[in-house]
């Protein structure tokens, strides 16, 4: 799960790693107020969307006015933010985040995130704060400073020492980055984070190291043990249909092609959006029902499918084990009486009982219903019905 | 021989008295899965299955003589229980688990290390030794003998590979699911270790997924390590990036973990590739003859 800046300043602020002081809006006429109310000549307006690459969609200003403040505000909320990584639709900006400008002395990148390789949480920091990360990793990795960090013994001062170090940061600075970078670590393990970042990390004319924006996601499996984080999740910043799904035990993402694909197990579900193409056509969506598929999923799944319009045949794909071909057989007939199905279903069930399963579904006769032989013979009978 | 487990493997079940753990237990004895006990806090002395169930996995350990435990205890429990088992010196556990944190299990699994236990999962169907003994949830009539070993991080695929290899008249020697988490036990360069030394294997199924790099250190380890016909299949060509897609690892993200980057350096260290999930069957059938 992702959470918006503001939220994430929020709990930074809870552990003691200072950020501006700032205020949550959704109106311009409150955000001028705020500004009032936070002080100063200088405050930047920050679109609140869950995306990086804000600034250079035009969704991050500053304002040297509470004249600006106003225009700016006005300008950004409900605007559509076209960020690369929202995607060429955009997501309309309903928050903005107005904060006390900072004068700053120099910026830097921290971040941490689960190396995977290593099985460890890494810092990574760098002296090119302020720009896109991704960039710099991609032009001059080098400038990527990174530390594994072995959670059994947590992070140590001599963790933020070698980072400082090499950072070439001045020595009366050393002190206040380390205290900065040890509680980072501790929101990072604490809250069950999969990711923070903080670009930039600033360095503020007053000493201290400031966190003027902040990025993170949160482990989804450990949600359960942070309520209040939990409480921060913004549904408005999720897709409608995959949240849906997840209330029936159903994973789902939408994908741009038009044939639709029902699948039991995330692996396999790849497989079916990979075989699809390999037979020529475009997958519109990966569903995974689940290991134990039965009739009541099946038929939620097609209603899921459903929901986008571009679907020109479903594929449903079911290696049956556990669960008997023959009893999932019997649920896509269930499931087709109580959807309405409109467009070609090609069925290819294999595993236990597949042969008494393809005899119900031939026997059923049902106008629209393809009996597939195998995996690659689903594959093709779905991309040719989604081309006619 | 065969690896990690066979029909004298002696095995507990943690978790063995909840919904999952029950009827998951009973198809593996019926499977001829060696189970010779469980374990539920707050149920020692009871039977379940025909089978004691205790407090304790030391008190089950000592009882029974048991190496391997099934875990199938809810998420939030999971490294408890793995932690559990590495203190009563089980020697392979097997966590059938789906949503356990990574932080947990990153504890859990430097735990289990430190002392030499073995773990396979979490978030995995398990492990099958075919006609001999099934520890997990995968369907074990889809498993015929034979001598083509396969590792997945999938399940469906697992069975789906197993399905075509059989099809095409051969059949597997053991089936490692190895699960689709961010972090995981026993990986690819383990089991390859343990199939090249296994006599009664002759060919390898590796079927991967998006997300991290395991896939690129096999493809390494391969071209020093093992000289064994070995088949390859990625799953995710086609997913987009920075999407989680199912499992809580199969994600690319930025350039890593494409399907592509670990094709190619399998395809670079010798093994073979198949494009389409169909053909993996054929694929092993081929680099056999």
């Amino acid at each position: 799960m992702n959470i918006h800046e503001y939220q994430v300043k929020q709990i930074f602020k809870e552990y003691g790693l200072p950020v501006p002081k700032g205020a949550i809006v959704t109106d311009y006429h409150d955000a001028v107020s705020a500004a009032v109310d936070l002080g100063g000549k200088m405050w930047v307006i920050k679109a609140q969307i869950h995306s990086g690459g804000r600034g250079l969609a035009g969704g991050v200003k500053l304002a040297r006015s509470l004249d600006e403040v106003k225009k700016i505000s006005k300008e950004i909320l409900g605007m559509n933010l076209v960020t690369h990584q929202t995607g060429p639709e955009g997501k309309i900006v309903e928050k903005v985040y107005v904060e006390r400008g900072v004068d700053i002395d120099y910026e830097l990148y921290l971040g941490m995130v689960l190396d995977r390789a290593l099985e460890m949480p890494v810092m990574m920091a760098s002296t090119e704060g302020g720009v896109e990360i991704e960039k710099v990793a991609k032009e001059a990795p080098e400038k990527i400073i990174k530390l594994a960090i072995d959670p059994s013994i947590g992070f140590q001062s001599f963790h933020g020492r070698e980072l400082a170090f090499k950072l070439n940061l001045p020595a009366d600075d050393i002190p206040r980055f380390v205290k900065f970078a040890q509680v980072l670590y501790n929101i990072y393990i604490q809250d069950d984070a999969d990711l923070i970042e903080i670009n930039p990390l600033v360095k503020a004319a007053s000493g201290y190291f400031i966190a003027l924006d902040g990025k993170m996601g949160l482990d989804d499996s450990a949600l359960y043990r942070h309520d209040d984080i939990e409480a921060m999740r913004d549904l408005h910043e999720e897709n409608e249909v995959e949240t849906e799904a997840k209330k029936y035990g159903l994973s789902y993402v939408k994908l741009n092609g038009n044939v639709g694909c029902m699948v039991n197990g995330a692996g396999l579900a790849m497989a079916t959006m990979d075989i699809i193409k390999y037979a020529g056509g475009t997958a519109a969506n990966f569903l995974d029902v689940g290991g134990a598929a039965n009739a009541q999923t099946v038929a939620k799944g097609f209603e899921i499918i459903l929901k986008d319009k571009n679907i020109k045949s479903i594929f449903v794909n079911i290696f049956g084990g556990i669960v008997r071909c023959d009893r999932i057989a019997n649920g896509i007939l269930e499931a087709t009486k109580n959807v309405n199905i409109t467009v070609p279903v090609i069925v290819r069930l294999d595993g236990t009982n597949a042969v008494i399963a393809a005899e119900i579904l031939k026997k059923a006769n049902i106008e629209n219903l393809i009996v597939a032989d195998n995996l690659e013979d689903g594959a093709q009978k779905a991309v040719e019905s989604a081309k006619e | 021989m065969s690896i990690l487990v066979n029909k004298d493997t002696k095995v507990i079940v943690q978790g063995f008295t909840g919904k999952e753990g029950s009827f998951h237990a009973e198809k593996c004895l019926e499977y001829g899965t060696n189970i010779v006990g469980g374990v539920t806090p707050n149920k020692g002395g009871q039977e379940h299955l025909g089978k004691p169930v205790f407090d304790t996995v030391s008190r089950a350990v000592q009882e029974t003589g048991a190496t391997v435990s099934m875990i199938f205890v809810p998420p939030r429990f999971v490294a408890d229980a793995i932690m559990e088992a590495v203190n009563a010196k089980i020697e392979l556990a097997v966590v059938i688990t789906e949503g356990a944190p990574v932080k947990d299990i990153q504890m859990a699994k430097a735990y289990a290390i430190k002392n030499g236990m073995k773990m396979i999962g979490p978030n995995c169907p398990g492990v099958i030794t075919s006609n001999e003994c099934k520890i997990g949830i995968m369907p074990g009539n889809i498993f015929k003998k034979g001598r083509v070993g396969i590792i997945s991080k999938s399940g469906t695929l697992t069975y789906e590979a197993s399905n075509q290899v059989v099809q095409e008249g051969l059949g597997v020697s053991t089936a490692v699911g190895i699960g689709g988490d961010p972090i995981i036990g026993l990986s690819y360069k383990e089991l390859l270790t343990m199939f090249e030394a296994d006599d009664e294997t002759d060919a390898i199924v590796i079927i991967g997924e998006i997300g991290g790099d395991l896939e690129i250190q096999a493809a390494k380890f391969i071209e020093k390590s093992i000289s064994k016909p070995v088949v390859a299949f990625i799953a995710g060509q086609t997913a987009p990036i920075g999407k989680r897609m199912g499992h809580a690892g199969a994600i690319v993200s930025g350039a890593e973990g494409t399907a592509k980057q670990k094709m190619e350096a399998l395809e670079e260290a010798g093994v073979t590739v198949v494009v389409s999930p169909a053909d993996i069957g054929k694929a092993v059938k081929q680099r056999l003859s």
